[in-house]
């Protein structure tokens, strides 16, 4: 019951804690006049965090960096990490959050693609800026998103056409049954046709699948030289432990897969992937100087033993690359900023790499290796920077 | 399709009859006795596969000679770990929702979800390497043409002694035929002078522990994560349900039933495409019999 002295208390103790934050968020607010504000939205619980959680750890490294390095134009930048929790509406939401009510002027953010077609309509409606760091595929290009991993004709077309020139013309396509390997398989078909390939089989498995003997009885019955995959997540442990069990494995079969790179390797079991080969963007044991700045610094901050992958390097670069906009339009306005972004270069930890002049992807590297025994890649082919076409005319 | 391509698929069916079977059992003796529908159960099995990962690691630190015998040593630990994180479950949660269907599967649901995070802050998000014992890697070739993982002979062969084993606990013991009088009549068993609630707890607990051991031999299969429990969880049930409540046979028949279907249908159509006939079956399947295929008649 409502008694008027209890009244009066909660409305007193209402005011007092008015009061009591007003005067906490006033200093705070002035010591913000020195910093901007980015935001990081990635799912840190939930299926997704599997690949996602270790993106969060690549980009606050490299705004530790930058502030370490005296912040973007004077000013320190200041990270809100969000977790979207493997949830979409929960991306969208936290993203109105970041926009609206934090101003953050850019968020890194983003892995399924599920997650950045909800989170899309939110950064346009709020004119926001999202850095997307996971290589996708494609069909996609909005004035308020800078992708900075490879769209699917980065990757596939340089892998395919190798493959056929390298290990042999026929291949079997398998991958997880969702838009990435669909849409990859498609733009590998004809492919490998214009190669002088042909495709023995083409089959896709239920997200999170688990079995897998049936379709390596298929693989074994069409006998393919070449297989093809875009298995991913969880899936990928128990596709390639079966294959081994099967008695398939790097030195008697060719095996490349678009999803598979260091991270997983430990979790696949570094003697099941011995000798299968990978196509990523950016490999770990690449030796260049930024590469080794990265990877030791990196190391230095979360521990000897964290290995490195492609989606890790784009997020570390994406900071950097809004931070290189942001200072050659000297402001943090988003227009200004996306402008300044057309054919942007940096030295990247992948190499030279630069922003197209008009569809917000990157140009970038194929690069093709080998899994070494200890879970690592050995570079065996890169191409040069190829031009990102996000809608490829098949 | 040639000969070995037969004899191996024919193969791949039985393997993932005995993988079906060892995921349900712990589910259907609970589901069975109590009515409880564990949605945590994929969990346990994650639970199983992470104790046999710490195990894998403590062989490799203390007596990295041993390592080899790893395996046997860490499905024993996954049961016992299982059984008494069951066994503490039921006493201190799960007692107070019996008769509540609806509230345990959301209470078991929130469990898993707080297991799925808890494995991620203890062990991280991503997936732990678990080895492979050396004699388990690799194939059994009678022939050039025809191998056979040994993994899932493994597997095969563990399944057959948990199904006596469970076999000769439930038919061959006095705990065997309590837990079997309570399943049949709960009321008639307590006026007789059973103890339903320890019954009903050490059931609880061997349920767990079941799910234990096949998380602990999925090992050799698949991921060790978070969400491994996820990736059985919706098949465990399938063959629970389509198999009919309240009949170890029916689950072991519905496993033997569902796995052939899908094998064949894998291999002759794709992977989503035998999911969703599978499913489908299963719809009208209960759609004609709801209680499940091979339901006891029991007069209601």
């Amino acid at each position: 019951m409502l008694t008027r002295r209890g009244f009066l208390k909660g409305t007193t103790a209402a005011a007092v804690a008015t009061a009591s934050t007003g005067a906490f968020i006033w200093p705070r607010g002035g010591w913000a006049q020195g910093a901007v504000k980015v935001g990081i939205l990635h799912s840190l619980t939930g299926t997704i965090a599997i690949a996602e959680a270790s993106v969060v750890d690549a980009e606050k490294l490299a705004i530790e960096e930058i502030n370490a390095s005296g912040g973007v134009m004077g000013k320190k930048i200041e990270t809100i990490v969000e977790d979207g929790a493997s949830d979409w509406p929960t991306f969208a939401e936290k993203a109105r959050k970041l926009l609206d009510r934090d101003k953050v002027v850019a968020i890194m953010g983003c892995y399924t693609s599920a997650s950045r077609k909800a989170t899309l309509p939110v950064v346009e409606r709020s004119k926001g800026l999202l850095y997307y760091p996971t290589y996708y595929e494609g069909l996609e290009q909005s004035p308020n998103i800078m992708y900075t991993a490879q769209e699917a004709t980065q990757s596939v077309i340089a892998a395919v056409n190798w493959l056929a020139q390298n290990k042999g013309k026929s291949f079997y396509l398998i991958g997880s049954d969702y838009i990435w390997p669909r849409t990859t398989n498609k733009i590998a078909k004809p492919t490998i046709e214009k190669a002088g390939g042909k495709v023995l089989g083409e089959d896709y498995i239920p997200l999170g699948n688990v079995e897998f003997a049936s379709v390596i009885n298929k693989i074994k019955a069409q006998k393919p030289e070449v297989i093809l995959s875009t298995v991913v997540g969880g899936s990928n442990v128990a596709f390639y432990k079966q294959l081994q069990a099967a008695g398939i494995n790097g030195k008697n079969q060719a095996l490349l897969a678009l999803a598979v790179s260091e991270e997983e390797a430990s979790g696949i079991g570094t003697e099941n992937l011995e000798g299968f080969l990978s196509c990523m963007g950016y490999f770990q044991s690449l030796k260049s100087g930024p590469n080794d700045k990265f990877v030791k610094a990196f190391k230095a901050k979360y521990g000897a033993n964290r290995v490195v992958g492609d989606t890790l390097e784009c997020g570390y670069i994406s900071v950097y690359l809004w931070k290189m906009a942001a200072e050659k339009a000297k402001s943090f306005e988003v227009p200004a900023v996306v402008t300044a972004s057309s054919e942007l270069e940096i030295d990247a930890p992948e190499g030279k790499v630069k922003f197209h002049k008009a569809n917000h992807h990157l140009w970038k590297h194929a690069r093709i290796g080998a899994f070494r025994k200890d879970g690592q890649i050995d570079m065996i082919y890169e191409s040069p920077l190829i031009e990102p076409n996000p809608f490829p005319k098949i | 399709m040639s000969f070995d391509i037969a004899v191996m698929q024919a193969f791949n069916g039985l393997s993932l009859f005995t993988v079906l079977a060892l995921m349900a059992l712990g589910l259907a003796i609970v589901f069975g006795l109590m009515g409880v529908i564990n949605m945590a159960h994929g969990e346990l099995m994650a639970m199983g596969a992470y104790t046999t990962y710490l195990t894998a690691l403590i062989f490799e630190r203390c007596a990295p000679t041993l390592m080899a015998f790893y395996l046997p040593v860490a499905v024993v630990m996954a049961f016992a770990v299982t059984f008494a994180f069951g066994l503490t479950l039921e006493r201190s949660f799960i007692r107070f929702l019996y008769n509540r269907p609806l509230d345990t599967m959301l209470a078991t649901w929130g469990l898993s979800l707080i297991l799925q995070q808890a494995f991620r802050s203890l062990f991280g998000p991503r997936e732990v390497g678990v080895p492979s014992p050396p004699w388990l890697t690799g194939a059994w070739q009678p022939t050039s043409g025809i191998s056979i993982p040994l993994s899932r002979l493994f597997i095969v062969g563990l399944t057959v002694v948990v199904g006596c084993a469970l076999y000769r606990l439930l038919f061959g013991t006095r705990w065997g035929l309590r837990i079997r009088a309570v399943t049949q009549n709960r009321a008639m068993s307590g006026a007789v002078g059973i103890d339903t609630a320890r019954v009903d707890a050490v059931t609880f607990a061997i349920g767990s522990g079941l799910a234990g051991v096949a998380g602990s031999a999925f090992t050799m299969l698949a991921s060790t994560g978070p969400v491994t429990g996820q990736q059985y969880i919706v098949d465990t049930f399938i063959v629970v349900v389509f198999g009919g409540v309240e009949s170890l046979l029916g689950t072991f028949l519905s496993a033997f039933t569902i796995a052939q279907m899908q094998s064949w249908l894998e291999f002759m159509l794709t992977g989503s495409m035998a999911k969703a006939s599978i499913l489908l079956c299963v719809i009208v399947v209960l759609y004609f019999r709801p209680a499940g295929l091979f339901a006891a008649k029991v007069r209601r």
